[in-house]
Formats: structure tokens, sequence, C-alpha cells
């Protein structure tokens, strides 16, 4: 473990790197450079912040600030995710009960199982985990909902005016929704290892646990992301879709 | 009696006006022909009839009530749109007769669905087709008869004739001329000069308005 530690002077030499990348968008003329350094600024400003606060919580190992931590990082991937939706009748509460319950229940199942114990160390990072994902899946649906109203609206009208009921005549739409959403978590469960070395493993392994343990942690990461993918899809889905339609069950965007 | 009225109705998206104070009565068992240039406005009358839509000035009655007050989901049951240029759902022809009747939670009424087959000239054996086998007039035939499995009060045609071959369209006529003397209240958009003929009440629609 002692070898982790990165010295301050290797933090600023690090920093050529992004020199790399602001030269390259100042050879080829992509106006990215100011954008670059906001980025890097940001992202410095952020992991000092959150170090800090992480390394508050895990020393006061308190069962309610753990919680309350959880809730912060749920409420801004549901933040995020929202807007993400590009229907202007969007809501937040949407978003933020696909992340509550598609986090909630994949941490509950984790601790249930016992993969995991609670411990702000543990409860935490595995919580940014599945909201992370669970607000690009959610990000996801969003803008298929948005393309799927608008590339299959005939079809759609046409059911409302056979008399169909709103859930039954957009059920074409969610389905091809949730697919969107659900897809690369499914596609990356089917190439992790060969392609990549995920973050959990990889940081397993950087730690100096045997390689053949870190695999049984990211096999449970990888049914963890499908669980959290799909419960966050499903809820974000069957509740925004509602906000296309008037009370006249009208399309009404 | 009236079976549908429109009282003033105006319909406008954003800033442009798309209908303006059009007056339509229609009595129970009318058949009502719409026609007027591309874009005068027709089709938007058929769907704020079929309650599509909603006018955003002005009143659309269905058998004296207020649409705006009537359940949407019975009211399109009853007041049925067919589309032009219809899709069809799912993978075959089946499906789609079915959809009506899983719409209302009942079995599917094979018989029933053979019957309204022949009556287009479209035997037993379409029910299993693949529906991108289907020609336009045999997917427009599929798509109308998908609206009178359950034969609704007021029947809404928008240019249901329209690219189909001289066999297609007389079967089409047919049809809808026998739904028409059994009772059904017809209002139909066309610019089909053999329909303008054959309308027995023609109204006109230029730039939102009638003039006719």
């Amino acid at each position: 473990m002692k070898d982790l530690n990165i010295s301050n002077l290797s933090l600023v030499l690090a920093f050529a790197m992004v020199m790399i990348s602001i030269g390259i968008s100042t050879h080829e003329k992509l106006g990215l450079a100011k954008d670059t350094l906001i980025s890097v600024a940001r992202a410095i400003i952020q992991l000092i912040i959150v170090g800090y606060i992480l390394r508050f919580i895990l020393h006061l190992d308190n069962l309610w600030l753990t919680l309350a931590a959880t809730l912060v990082i749920i409420f801004n991937a549901s933040w995020n995710a929202n807007k993400r939706d590009p229907n202007p009748k969007r809501k937040l509460s949407n978003s933020l009960l696909a992340l509550l319950v598609g986090t909630y229940v994949t941490l509950g199942l984790l601790l249930a199982t016992g993969v995991i114990k609670w411990v702000p160390a543990q409860i935490i990072p595995i919580t940014g985990m599945i909201a992370g994902n669970g607000m690009v899946a959610c990000g996801l649906c969003y803008r298929a909902l948005n393309n799927s109203f608008h590339d299959l609206r005939q079809p759609l009208l046409e059911r409302l005016a056979l008399g169909s009921d709103l859930k039954t005549a957009c059920l074409p739409i969610l389905r091809r929704s949730i697919k969107t959403a659900m897809q690369p978590t499914i596609d990356s469960a089917k190439t992790v290892g060969l392609v990549s070395l995920p973050g959990m493993m990889s940081g397993l392994i950087f730690a100096g646990v045997n390689p053949v343990n870190a695999i049984k942690y990211q096999i449970v990461i990888t049914f963890m992301l499908l669980s959290a993918t799909g419960i966050s899809s499903v809820i974000s889905c069957y509740l925004a879709y509602k906000n296309y339609f008037n009370e006249r069950i009208q399309l009404d965007y | 009696m009236d079976i549908i009225e429109l009282n003033k109705v105006s319909y406008q998206v954003e800033d442009k006006q798309i209908l303006k104070e059009i007056d339509l009565h229609v009595a129970e068992g009318q058949r009502i022909t719409l026609t007027g240039p591309s874009g005068s406005g027709k089709s938007t009358i058929l769907k704020l009839v079929s309650s599509l839509i909603s006018p955003t000035q002005g009143q659309i009655n269905f058998q004296g009530k207020d649409v705006a007050q009537l359940d949407p989901i019975s009211y399109r049951r009853q007041v049925s749109y067919c589309f032009q240029q219809p899709s069809l759902f799912g993978t075959t022809v089946a499906d789609n007769l079915r959809f009506p009747f899983e719409l209302r939670d009942e079995p599917f009424n094979q018989q029933q669905a053979v019957e309204l087959l022949w009556q287009v000239d479209l035997d037993e054996s379409y029910l299993n087709k693949k529906i991108e086998t289907l020609s336009g007039g045999e997917k427009q035939r599929v798509a109308l008869i998908r609206n009178l499995l359950f034969p609704p009060k007021v029947l809404l045609l928008d240019e249901v004739t329209t690219g189909l071959d001289e066999n297609s369209k007389a079967i089409v006529h047919k049809l809808i001329r026998n739904y028409h003397q059994e009772g059904t209240t017809i209002l139909e958009v066309t610019h089909d000069a053999t329909e303008l003929d054959l309308a027995n009440y023609l109204i006109t629609i230029k730039e939102g308005k009638r003039v006719k």
C-alpha cells in the first residue's frame, strides 16, 4: 500500500499530460483549450473537496452520516439524469424515484448477500458506482423516449385513435427505450476483462489483492450494474413517458 | 339530432392559425366529404373530431355532450379515425386484427376477422401473412377493417384511398358504402375525383376556413 502514495511533485509533473491535450487542441484549432483547463480545474477542486469529505465520513463511521452521503450521491445523479431529458415537461421526481429505488434495492441485495458491509468505505464508493450507472441509464432512456416519440409518432397516434389506453399505446416505445438504456451495460458485461479491466478490479489489483479474488468482486459488480440499470431504466421510462401527454391522453410536446 | 357538432372551432399552433371558427354539424347516419387544397386544415378537423388534439377555441360536441368532458378512450372507440397511409402493428395481419380485442379485454373473434377480410377481398390465409409482404392497397384494407371490428358510430377517413390502385379503391369504396348504409356516420377527407363526384354532402375548406 506504501507504493500507492503519489507525491505532490509527481502530481504536478503529471499535469504535463493535460498540456498534451491542450497542445493538440491548439495545434488542430479545435477550440477546446479553455474548456479543457476549466474541466481540469473543476476536477481538481471537486476531487480535493470530495477527498476531505470522504476522509471525514470514513473516520467518523456514523450510520446516519453514511446514509446522508448516499442520499447526496443519489440526488446529484438524479439532477444530472433529469438534465439529460430533452422533454421540457420533465420532472426531477421521476429521476429521483428511479435512482432511489434502483440504488437502494441493489445496495440492499449486496448487503443481504454479505458481499459488502455497512461501512462507509464500502457503501459510499458502491453507491457512487450504482447511482452513476443508473444516471447514465436514465439519461439514455429519456433520449430514446424522445427519439421514439418522434420516429414512432404515427403508429402511436393510430393506437390512441383506436381507443387504446396510454400504456398500451406506448408499449413499443417503452420497450425500445428500456432496451436502449440497458444495452450498453449488457454489451460491457460481454467484453469485461477482454477489452478493459474495470475500475473496481483494477483498483483491487492496484492495492495488491490477488487478481483471482479481484474478479469475484468484478463479477458481483457486473451483476449489480445489470440490476441497477434495469431497475432505473424501467422506473424512469414508465414515469417519464407520461410527461409527453396531457390529461386528454393527447400527445403534447 | 347531430351526432357531431363543431361550434366556432379554431386551432392554432404557436403563431400559426390552422383552423378559424369552423362550424360543422354532422347528423347521425350522414356522410360528409371534406375537400380543399393541401394544408387547408382538413386532416386537422378529423384529428380534432377524434380528440387526438383539442381546439384552442370553440367546442366539439358528440351526441350533444362536450367532447372535452368525455372519457377520451371510450370516445375514440365510438369515433374511429383511419389514417392516410396507416401503419400496421406487430408482425402479422392477425396481430393487427387482434389489437382491438386486446384493448377491450375480449377474446379474439377469428370468424369475424375472416368475414371482414373477405369483405375487402382478402382470404383467410392473410391472417398469418407478414405485414411487410402486403401491398399498399392490402395494408390500407387491413387498417380499415381494424377500425371496423367493433363498428364505431362515426368513422373518420383521412384520404384512405390515396395511392391505391383502382381495384383496391373500388373494394374500399364498397366497404365504406356498406357501413354507411348500415347506419355508420362518415366524415371523410378526399381529393379523389370519383369520390368527390359520389359525395352527397361536400364541404370545402380553404386556408383554415369553411368556404362552402
